[in-house]
């Protein structure tokens, strides 16, 4: 059996949190509390004295990967309606064939 | 598209109200029992490609909102003290009707001001109520006009269009096209583009090109998201753009990084400029010969030594084979037998630029003067080059030589109107709802009224660009009733209370001291609350309309109603016939249908299409529309401008009395300007730092979204917040000589030990609504420390952005 997974090319995401309403949208989560994904702010200083902004969406254990979606064919709301496209969900040894190349990502494993 | 189990799916697209921002993305909106369930992203919107953003997803909380307005309002109570009554919409009409035609049979219906906020879907539908009224008053009120317009109008005079960054929008393949060039590099000058949509822009569509390996030069106070991905990023002080531009020009001219056939061929670079003791001013063929134009232009030829008049009727010169000299200084006799010293307008520009070297623009804007160079470099010899500019550049008093030299970079790096470069935007299709040029689209107004519109005499650009009444001059009147009593007021996608409004408590008087006063708006606010009549407006996915600014040409289409609320459009339709006999339009449809001629099609077929691009060959499709002659009306080739050339050296700033050519203007209060008031508020206080679930003063109440952030924040360095002994999350005090508000503290070092960020629009639609609170806003609204009647020179700009302050902690 394939095992699903999140690819997270966090390099482009932009804090948005598109990703965070979208899953609440889908599953009538309510506010104040996390739902599926939360988006996290790092603001680095670089060893080089130079600032660098990083935002990494996580996946909470409210996540269900969206398994109704996905069995209709459909992609996960928070991957849909990501405004940078950053997400990528499928069987693991194809996002695993997809990994970027010249940067950093995450690849999120439902295990 | 109906679903088994009893889901429509109903294709559209987006505008205000609801989602707040300028719109243009296409939406699957998923209806259930009359009802919105959900609000998807359509995937075949060549726009948003089936992305949406946190303030679209949360429609549904937005529409069933227990807070929105559901029926008409009347006060009842003492103005402000928030005791109204449901009426039914015919008492409503009938009452709005019997005031306003009083005040307009008393008073004339020059003195109700139409109050709109920023260019949400309204400008076409109050412009027509005003008109059918009577009253040129239409305004959009933040003080100078400071959004767009400012841009908008030196884009207009300089290059007779508008033009915006080519993220290749016009086509449906988007990056794809084999038109289309990726910009090596775009500069993102005064924008945190990610958190906003703005002036019809998609802010993620910079995340498609980085992908896409375009490279960034981002010129901002802070280090935002996007600074921190740039190649390049200045840092500049708030309120010196102008000085950086023409940093930059200095360099390119000083390189030699400019566009020689461009700048040749398609500028007035060539033409004559005489010395006067009264200043400088274009050499008019008038000057040359009696009876000459004084719309015709003169050069001097290199070859013959003659001078030569351009005769900007025919588009050329009457000598043909002229070739202009495009650098010297000549002496001839004029028709008045005088004799006269002339620089070409291109030996003028140079000399202007002459000034601003990297040193000295260092000193200016903070910037260090290697990388002002490194940032020219950056920027004109990247190929194609563009660049998109924020609000910044409108909200200072400079803002009309800013944006002229911020203009002039990509007229002279030959960017204009090339594939990924800065592309002319016009509206889709030609269909107009409300023209930029003064004049009217659905209605106009006889010259007798029109020449009472408020401001038109004091400023240039005032009179000749905009349709629009000055704002601050708006303001003065109120009070001083002078040339004309001012009595009521139509507010409608407006919060000056919380938000358009500088100095909110003179906005609060003024509506307070009206006879009568009518708000539109979907929830209560601040300045709902001090109205005599509330009237619940629909959100866009509970209405019918148009969008075509600038592409695609799209529908809006009404999904499901929501209790008695009625669109903007409907609601002034209704009016417009109570107002004016014989209103040419019964229905909205109709309306629309007459908007659509231009592109051939009525209302119906745009909604059954949902969008449509314009066709290849139509002017409002890209590229090289100058060298096909599809922007002049005459269908020569050239620009829409005086002369019909890019005007480096401005004929309507000549006839202004405005500086002709780009120059530094101090912000009015600063550190330079005002060194005694900087002793004792050492801060330099920038406002309007955005945030990404909220659009201007909305959205505070929607749950999704204000979870993201539930309070206004003030940014400050995290050295500077340990001298003042400011803790994160602390509640500070900012203060300067006109108010003070108090927020909360965040310290974080994106931003310029010196500077201090701050947020507009915050109200607390959870606490008390009555006066004196008004929702909290006065704890909170920026605002109170920025002046009004500081607009700049021709009416447009204002210090909204580089005010003075200090910061302490708050007691208790
Ligand atoms: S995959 Fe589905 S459940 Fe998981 S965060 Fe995304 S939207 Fe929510
Ligand atoms: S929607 Fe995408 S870009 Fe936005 S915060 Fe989520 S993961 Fe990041
Ligand atoms: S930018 Fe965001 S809020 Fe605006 S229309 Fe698109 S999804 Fe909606």
């Amino acid at each position: 059996m394939s095992t699903y997974a999140m690819l997270i090319d966090y390099e482009y995401c932009t804090g948005c949190k598109s990703c965070e309403v979208a899953c609440k949208q889908e599953y009538h989560r309510p506010a104040g509390r996390a739902g599926g994904v939360e988006v996290q702010e790092f603001i680095h200083r670089l060893p080089n004295d130079q600032l660098f902004i990083t935002y990494i969406p996580t996946f909470t254990r409210a996540c269900v990967f969206c398994a109704g979606r996905v069995k209709q064919g459909m992609a996960p709301a928070c991957v849909k309606h990501c405004m940078a496209n950053i997400l990528t969900f499928g069987k693991l040894e194809d996002l695993q064939q997809q990994l970027p190349e010249k940067r950093k990502a995450i690849l999120w494993t439902k295990g | 598209m109906s679903r088994k189990d009893g889901v429509t799916i109903i294709k559209t697209t987006t505008w205000s109200p609801g989602p707040g921002c300028h719109g243009g993305c296409g939406v699957l909106v998923h209806v259930k029992d009359n009802k919105v369930i959900k609000v998807e992203g359509d995937p075949d919107h060549p726009w948003n490609q089936g992305r949406l953003c946190s303030r679209c997803l949360s429609m549904t909380q937005y529409m069933y909102h227990p807070d929105r307005l559901k029926t008409p309002l009347k006060r009842v109570g003492k103005k402000g003290e928030g005791k109204f009554v449901p009426i039914s919409w015919d008492e409503a009409f009938d009452l709005i009707e019997e005031k306003m035609k009083k005040i307009r049979k008393d008073h004339g219906p020059e003195s109700v001001i139409f109050h709109q906020g920023t260019g949400r879907d309204i400008g076409g539908w109050i412009s027509m109520l005003a008109y059918a009224y009577g009253s040129p008053n239409w305004m959009f009120g933040l003080s100078g006009i400071s959004c767009y317009t400012p841009r908008l109008m030196m884009m207009s005079i300089t290059q007779g269009d508008f033009a915006v960054v080519d993220a290749s929008q016009w086509h449906e393949k988007r990056y794809d096209d084999p038109e289309y060039k990726i910009p090596e590099t775009v500069t993102i000058w005064g924008q945190n583009l990610p958190a906003t949509c703005p002036d019809g822009f998609f802010g993620h569509w910079y995340v498609d090109l980085m992908k896409r390996g375009t490279q960034l030069l981002v010129i901002d106070p802070r280090c935002t998201w996007i600074a921190s991905r740039a190649k390049l990023w200045l840092q500049l002080r708030p309120g010196t753009d102008a000085a950086l531009a023409l940093g930059f020009i200095h360099v390119i001219l000083k390189e030699n990084l400019w566009d020689q056939s461009f700048v040749e061929k398609w500028t007035n670079a060539p033409f004559l400029v005489m010395e006067k003791a009264a200043g400088p001013a274009l050499l008019r063929e008038s000057h040359l010969r009696s009876g000459g134009s004084d719309e015709n232009f003169v050069v001097h030829d290199a070859a013959s030594g003659d001078f030569v008049v351009w005769d900007s009727k025919d588009q050329s010169y009457e000598q043909p084979d002229t070739t202009p000299s495009l650098t010297g200084a000549f002496s001839l006799t004029l028709a008045d037998g005088s004799s006269a010293t002339v620089k070409t307008v291109w030996t003028r520009y140079q000399e202007n630029a002459a000034d601003y070297t990297p040193e000295k623009v260092s000193e200016i804007t903070w910037v260090p003067a290697d990388k002002i160079i490194q940032g020219a470099r950056m920027y004109a010899k990247s190929a194609p080059s563009a660049l998109h500019w924020g609000l910044p550049i409108d909200t200072i008093p400079s803002t009309i030589p800013t944006s002229q030299a911020i203009n002039h970079l990509w007229c002279m790096t030959g960017n204009l109107d090339i594939p990924g470069g800065n592309a002319i935007a016009r509206y889709a299709c030609d269909v107009v709802t409300y023209p930029y040029h003064a004049g009217g689209a659905i209605l106009s107004l006889p010259d007798e009224v029109a020449k009472k519109r408020i401001g038109m005499n004091d400023y240039g650009p005032i009179k000749d660009f905009r349709a629009w009444a000055q704002p601050d001059k708006v303001l003065e009147q109120i009070f001083s009733g002078d040339p004309y009593e001012i009595k009521g007021m139509w507010i409608q996608t407006a919060n000056p209370i919380a938000c358009t409004g500088m100095e909110p408590g003179k906005w609060r008087d003024a509506i307070k001291k009206l006879d009568f006063t009518v708000c539109v708006d979907l929830f209560m606010t601040p300045t709902a609350m001090l109205c005599d009549v509330i009237l619940p407006a629909a959100s866009f996915l509970e209405k019918d309309s148009l969008k075509a600014w600038w592409v695609p040409l799209q529908a809006i289409k009404k999904t499901v109603d929501v209790a008695e609320c009625k669109s903007d459009i409907e609601i002034n339709l209704e009016l417009s016939k109570r107002f004016m006999k014989d209103f040419p339009y019964e229905s909205v449809h109709d309306l629309f249908d007459s908007l659509l001629a231009s592109a051939g099609m009525t209302y119906k077929d745009l909604q059954e299409k949902t969008w449509i691009m314009p066709p290849d060959g139509h002017p409002s499709k890209p590229y090289s529309r100058h060298e096909k002659g599809l922007l002049r009306p005459d269908g020569k080739p050239g620009f829409r401008t005086p002369s019909g050339k890019v005007e480096l050296y401005s004929s309507w700033l000549e006839k202004w009395e405005l500086a002709p050519m780009p120059y530094h203007e101090e912000p009015p209060y600063s550190p330079v300007s005002t060194p005694d008031l900087f002793k004792k508020y050492p801060l330099i206080l920038c406002t309007g730092r955005r945030m990404g679930p909220f659009f201007h003063s909305e959205h505070r109440q929607i749950p999704w979204l204000r979870e993201q952030q539930k309070e206004p924040v003030l940014e400050i360095h995290p050295d500077t917040a340990e001298k003042l002994g400011i803790n994160n999350g602390e509640k500070v005090c900012v203060e300067n000589w006109l108010g003070k508000i108090t927020v909360t503290a965040l310290t974080t070092p994106i931003i310029h030990p010196d500077v201090v960020m701050a947020e507009h629009g915050w109200w607390f639609p959870e606490k008390e609504g009555a006066e004196p609170s008004l929702f909290g806003v006065w704890d909170v609204n920026v605002n109170q420390l920025i002046p009004m009647s500081n607009e700049g020179k021709g009416g447009l700009g204002a210090p909204i952005k580089s005010m003075l302050c200090r910061v302490y902690k708050a007691k208790g």
